[in-house]
């Protein structure tokens, strides 16, 4: 399997978390087969992958969690092997499962990093007070966290990350299991993080999730990067992008076959489908085009890739991925 | 700042930490401390007769309470370090220890709160435990101040030791079920040590057995600072055991707290 690397539109910015040949395995089984990473002050990049890819290990390591078999790797300008406390020192973890202490308040949980941050008594109960409002948890702050909703847990797992200013944040997972309204408010709050600066390293399953956030996306399968580039870029070799019409009147099929270009026909269920990365300016353009030759549709989807698709064209030549019809 | 003062520090965090639950969930640190009281007042009450006599040759329960107190006394320290272990069995499996772990902190501190916490929990339960041994006769009143002292310093280093014993036994074990089953010898020991009866009392075969577990020696030396009895070699066997175990506790412990966590 060959690594598609693609151009980066980025800009020019000195990276902050590189990985070469990152490798690690578990019991003679290999996770991670030499990964290479390099990440840009202020972006945001995401590691894409279905459950198992080995995306959390990634994290893992680079976050000093556990230790690399090999590889060189180096985070906010140190040296993970050499000097694991500098890393520390620099980053912000929040991992897929909830870092929060139940038995203790949201506000205790506030103060407990404060004090971990060696901050005076007064900054750690102002910052904890700023953080609890930033994240809407002045209500709960008395509460035991262990009577917390996921999303309030998971807001205040990021509210504690927060604590010690970190620049380089690692976000594991950071809205599976949230409901839309919770999902919305994390993207949220990311893209205020990486108004403020931050560099945030983060993983998802969903592509979608990639797309909103991240200025680089890596898609990792079976231990490796199968291609990395903008969300644009990925999207771009996936072929299954397209938009399908469909007519009730054959006569409309018919010309509308003839006015377009490059179009695949479906006779029986009169419906046209062609090539389209569903862009703005294709869709006006097939618009245009129908609207020219008088013609109008009784139903138009647009089509656009999703992860399983970036999958298959990443990692089969010669499976052709399913077609699957999204209405959008 | 200097390695010392951020040890400090961290490690004072982690043992506020510790103490807050213990504050918030009591409950645990008391239901350990039922066994000891009900077994105290059991072998008082309810056997008091024949133990008694069988210990002094009368019936005066004064003598056996006296007896028994220091055993109970241990016994304590052996069900209340039972807490530490399920305490640092649950913390290990949280999220929240993998992000101590990636933080700037000193990082044993994790383990020295538990340590340090439990410690002081197991004096506070034996203040307690003490307390009722005092509420149904039990007087050390020949005693001096000096070797109050060195009772109070046995059973602050036996507490260290089975605590670091118990931490270690909460590391390896992955879940609170595990490890308190996993505690459970220091449960029982107690019960085939010198606690109840005298050793020269059990079967000749199990007299060994009983005689250099660690309880026996401790409990030999501490009924000795407090009743004036005869401590021999238990006290040096005592402190031996006190400083094998914390030794052994603590590099066992801080060996699986070092390991890559999976």
């Amino acid at each position: 399997m060959s690594t598609t690397t693609l151009a980066s539109s980025a800009g020019p910015a000195a990276p902050v978390i590189t990985a070469t040949g990152l490798t690690k395995s578990y019991d003679g089984r290999t996770v991670l087969d030499g990964i290479d990473l390099s990440i840009a002050e202020g972006s945001v990049f995401a590691l894409l992958g279905p459950n198992g890819a080995g995306k959390t290990t990634v994290v893992k390591i680079l976050s000093t969690l556990i230790g690399a078999d090999a590889g060189d790797l180096r985070v906010g300008g140190h040296d993970l092997a050499a000097d694991p406390q500098a890393v520390r020192a620099a980053i912000g973890v929040t991992g897929q499962f909830s870092a929060v202490d139940g038995l203790i308040t949201g506000e205790e949980n506030m103060l407990l990093m404060a004090d971990l941050h060696h901050l005076t008594r007064a900054r750690g109960r102002r910052t904890a007070a700023e953080l609890l409002a930033r994240f809407d948890l002045v209500d709960a702050a008395r509460k035991p966290v262990s009577t917390y909703s996921g999303g309030m847990k998971r807001r205040l797992d990021l509210a504690m990350t927060l604590v010690g200013d970190p620049r380089i944040i690692f976000l594991d997972e950071p809205t599976t299991g949230l409901d839309p309204r919770s999902r919305h408010s994390m993207w949220q709050i990311i893209r205020a993080l990486v108004a403020g600066g931050v560099t945030v390293f983060l993983t998802t399953q969903y592509l979608e999730e990639a797309d909103q956030l991240a200025d680089r996306v890596a898609v990792l399968h079976n231990g490796r990067i199968a291609a990395q580039g903008t969300p644009e870029e990925l999207k771009r070799l996936v072929p299954g992008g397209h938009v399908r019409l469909r007519f009730d009147d054959p006569a409309a099929y018919r010309s509308a076959a003839l006015a377009l270009d490059e179009v695949t026909r479906d006779d029986e269920g009169l419906s046209l489908r062609m090539p389209s990365d569903g862009s703005q300016r294709e869709l006006r353009s097939v618009l245009d085009r129908l609207d020219s030759a008088g013609i109008e549709a009784d139903e138009l989807t647009v089509h656009t890739p999703d992860l399983d698709d970036v999958f298959f064209a990443l990692t089969s030549s010669t499976h052709a991925p399913a077609s699957k019809e999204t209405a959008r | 700042m200097s390695t010392l003062s951020l040890t400090v520090r961290d490690s004072h965090t982690m043992l506020r930490r510790n103490l807050l639950h213990a504050r918030r969930y009591p409950s645990l640190t008391l239901n350990l401390l039922l066994s000891p009281v009900i077994l105290l007042l059991l072998f008082v009450y309810v056997f008091g007769d024949v133990m008694s006599a069988g210990i002094s040759g009368g019936a005066d329960r004064s003598d056996y309470i006296a007896y028994l107190v220091p055993g109970i006394l241990m016994m304590t320290i052996g069900s209340t370090v039972i807490g530490a272990a399920i305490s640092v069995s649950t913390d290990m499996s949280e999220g929240l220890i993998a992000r101590f772990r990636t933080m700037a902190i000193h990082r044993p501190s994790v383990l020295v709160g538990h340590v340090v916490g439990s410690v002081l929990k197991v004096l506070a339960s034996l203040l307690l435990v003490g307390a009722v041994g005092v509420a149904i006769g039990f007087r050390s009143t020949d005693a001096t101040a000096l070797e109050w002292l060195a009772a109070l310093g046995l059973l602050t280093l036996f507490s260290l030791a089975l605590t670091w014993i118990a931490v270690g036994m909460g590391m390896a074990s992955p879940n609170a079920e595990a490890a308190s089953n996993m505690a459970m010898p220091l449960i029982l020991l107690p019960l085939i040590s010198s606690a109840f009866i005298p050793v020269g009392t059990m079967p000749g075969w199990f007299q060994p057995i009983a005689e250099y577990q660690p309880f026996t020696p401790a409990i030999e030396t501490l009924r000795g600072l407090l009743l004036g009895t005869e401590i021999g070699h238990s006290g040096w066997l005592a402190v031996a055991w006190c400083l094998g175990l914390t030794a052994l506790g603590y590099r066992w412990s801080t060996a699986l707290f070092n390991r890559d966590p999976k």
